[in-house]
């Protein structure tokens, strides 16, 4: 196992390099020059050529290419045009941001999407397999920003349970620590402050988790389907096992990879594309930073948003690969 | 002896398992009626598709519903019935007083799993013991079964053993328990030719050491000979005839049994050919009236294809036959066989 994590972690060193590259030649394929781009369409040839200088831009690419990539190892990630700020110094709150809401909303997904593929198969052509797979239907074919606001409809405007936007209430001041909210509230002992926060996740939460609950509640049925038709499962039942071991334990670890791997995939893709998500619920993520950086072509924060996200991504893949291992004892074997 | 045959450990009567496709009803077990006495081995010999798994799985209360159904019948294990018995029952006799183990030693084990773990699991079903025992007990089975190194072996898994070895481990789960009754589904024949003799010397071994009953399924002659007490030779669902092993052997008497051994490839004669049953064996509930083996047999006279034979007895009912040839000089077991229809 050991030798195995070493072995995956060097392969980690090619795929940084490739986003590395793809990443840093954004600025080439951004049409104009970036330095005209933000002095503005009337700055002077001088005043282009020294902030070109300034921002290294006059160098040959390669070169622009180790100083992007030596000032990346040493936390450099370059700074922002529209606020003048360190992107290293303001993109963490928006990350936290995100991260919070990927956290909750996978959880939710995995906790109803693993359990109803589960009780699917287990029960399998019975009414709520039926109902379970319809609504997994549903949930992989909804748009999830007509889902939000037809959410943010009913349970705030209408019933005015839950609030519609941000992280918490404008009334509340939570001094940040973790810029994780309900890390910070409970970490400071205060209850009301994280009842807000929670409050404030649930329906974004809610959305976020409909695709990849459905998903992997799917994944999860067949996979089941599948392990449940195998000798061992035989055996198990001859051993004289109750049906929730057989099901809860020699089954599910036996289904549970190709589930990991749409647990990771989708984990991935809401880190890095809930950006609807993140606008319609005024959620101050990592996806709207990155939307307002395109729109004000922010180029450097565009860079390092899609940088820090694709690296949060192969980090998830590594972690999934390192599950399987740990699952499946063949895998290191080999 | 007369004593322990008077009460059987595993008493069939009448057994009728069916499977419902599409297709309609498929009797795959048709009125069976099996003994096994304590200490016996039983061997049930026929071709793929005669219903021999579907019987052990009914024993164990294994039969995948739907589609599968036991429609008839009675199974008494110590006199008790098992088609009576609630599920949860059924579980605490599973793994523990008939324990069964699979034809594929391959992928009988849960590869995720510890051998140690998945041996222990059996044990820690149904008894409640201390995990030291558990171990002690588990140690003692791998012994027991020829396995070196057992302590090592806990901590395997089953990817690192051999199909020999899993098979061994597979027979140690099965036995953990002490089981009165083991099932044993074509257990060798995954395995090469060596290593066949050897499972079959363990579970020889087992069974005279432990007293263990065994129901031993499987379409190899050779196998049978090798340890069977009793045999029973079972055709298209039905039970065609059953004796001691050595009148088998010696004095087959339904064209069915004679074909199968006449099969068997004898090292000793001269014949090129190797003599075949002509035909196949028919699909389940293909064949709607008269004998199930007309269509392949060389004597079938015009009421075989009418009417269905009837059990015959030789020998006080040690021997029977499910043949028209022997209507005239065995007596009628037909009361035997009717009362459960």
């Amino acid at each position: 196992m050991f030798a195995y994590t070493i072995r995956r972690l060097f392969m980690l060193i090619p795929v940084l390099i490739g986003m590395s590259i793809l990443v840093f030649s954004i600025i080439y394929l951004i049409p104009g020059n970036p330095a005209q781009i933000i002095l503005g369409q009337r700055a002077t040839v001088e005043a282009i050529a020294q902030v070109e200088q300034q921002l290294g831009l006059d160098q040959p690419w390669y070169i622009q290419y180790f100083d992007y990539v030596g000032g990346l190892l040493q936390g450099d990630l370059g700074t922002s045009i529209k606020t003048k700020v360190p992107i290293s110094n303001e993109i963490y709150p928006y990350l936290a941001a995100t991260i919070e809401l990927t956290v909750v909303a996978i959880i939710i997904a995995i906790v109803i999407g693993v359990n109803a593929g589960i009780v699917s198969a287990w029960l399998h052509n019975s009414w709520f397999d039926y109902i379970a797979m319809i609504f997994a239907l549903i949930g992989v074919s909804m748009p999830i920003f007509w889902l939000g606001l037809m959410e943010q409809y009913i349970f705030s405007v209408q019933l005015e349970w839950l609030p519609s936007t941000g992280r918490y209430d404008a009334s509340t001041v939570i001094t940040p620590i973790t810029h994780l909210y309900l890390v910070d509230t409970l970490l400071q002992g205060n209850m009301a402050h994280f009842w807000d926060v929670s409050k404030h996740l649930i329906l974004p939460g809610l959305a976020l988790a409909t695709i990849p609950m459905a998903i992997i509640a799917r994944i999860t049925r067949s996979s089941m389907l599948e392990v449940m038709r195998s000798d061992f499962i035989r055996t198990a039942r001859a051993k004289g096992l109750n049906s929730f071991w057989v099901v809860y334990k020699h089954s599910l670890k036996n289904a549970v990879i190709p589930v990991l791997t749409v647990i990771g995939l989708q984990t991935g893709l809401l880190l890095g594309g809930a950006i609807l998500t993140e606008t319609i619920f005024g959620w101050p993520g990592i996806g709207r930073y990155i939307y307002d950086a395109i729109n004000y072509r922010d180029y450097p924060v565009i860079q390092s948003g899609i940088l820090l996200v694709a690296t949060i991504f192969v980090m998830i893949n590594l972690i999934v690969d390192l599950l399987y291992a740990a699952i499946d004892p063949r895998i290191t074997y080999n | 002896m007369s004593d322990s045959y008077s009460n059987p450990v595993l008493d069939i009567k009448g057994l009728r398992t069916s499977f419902y496709t599409d297709d309609g009803e498929i009797p795959a077990v048709d009125h069976i009626d099996i003994q096994i006495h304590k200490g016996e081995i039983l061997g049930i010999v026929g071709e793929s598709g005669c219903g021999k798994s579907v019987t052990s799985l009914s024993v164990m209360g294994l039969i995948p519903s739907p589609p599968g159904r036991i429609i008839g019948g009675n199974i008494l294990f110590n006199g008790e019935n098992l088609l009576d018995a609630s599920e949860k029952r059924m579980r605490s006799i599973r793994g523990n007083e008939i324990a069964m183990i699979f034809q594929e030693p391959m992928t009988s084990l849960n590869p995720l799993f510890k051998i140690g773990n998945q041996l222990i699991e059996a044990l820690r079903t149904h008894r409640k013991w201390s995990h030291a025992t558990y171990k002690e007990r588990a140690i003692e089975m791998l012994n027991l079964v020829g396995l070196p190194r057992a302590e090592e072996l806990l901590h395997a898994y089953p990817h690192q053993l051999s199909g020999g070895m899993r098979q061994r481990v597979m027979i140690a789960m099965a036995m953990i328990c002490d089981p009165k009754l083991l099932i044993a589904d074509e257990p060798t024949t995954a395995l090469d030719v060596t290593i066949q003799k050897q499972i079959l010397r363990l579970m020889r071994k087992l069974n005279e050491t432990m007293e263990t009953s065994i129901m031993l399924i499987t379409h190899d002659l050779g196998v049978v000979a090798e340890v069977c007490d009793r045999i029973a030779v079972m055709y298209a669902g039905k039970i065609v005839e059953q004796s001691d092993a050595k009148t088998i052997f010696a004095d087959p008497k339904h064209p069915y049994t004679k074909g199968l051994l006449a099969s068997v490839p004898d090292i000793r004669s001269k014949t090129n050919r190797l003599f075949s049953i002509p035909g196949n064996v028919p699909k389940p509930g293909s064949i709607k009236r008269g004998c199930r083996f007309a269509e392949r047999c060389q004597y079938a006279m015009d009421h075989c294809f009418e009417q269905d034979p009837d059990l015959y007895s030789f020998n006080n009912g040690k021997h029977q036959v499910r043949c028209f040839l022997y209507e005239k000089e065995g007596e009628s077991a037909h009361e035997s066989t009717i009362t459960s229809s």
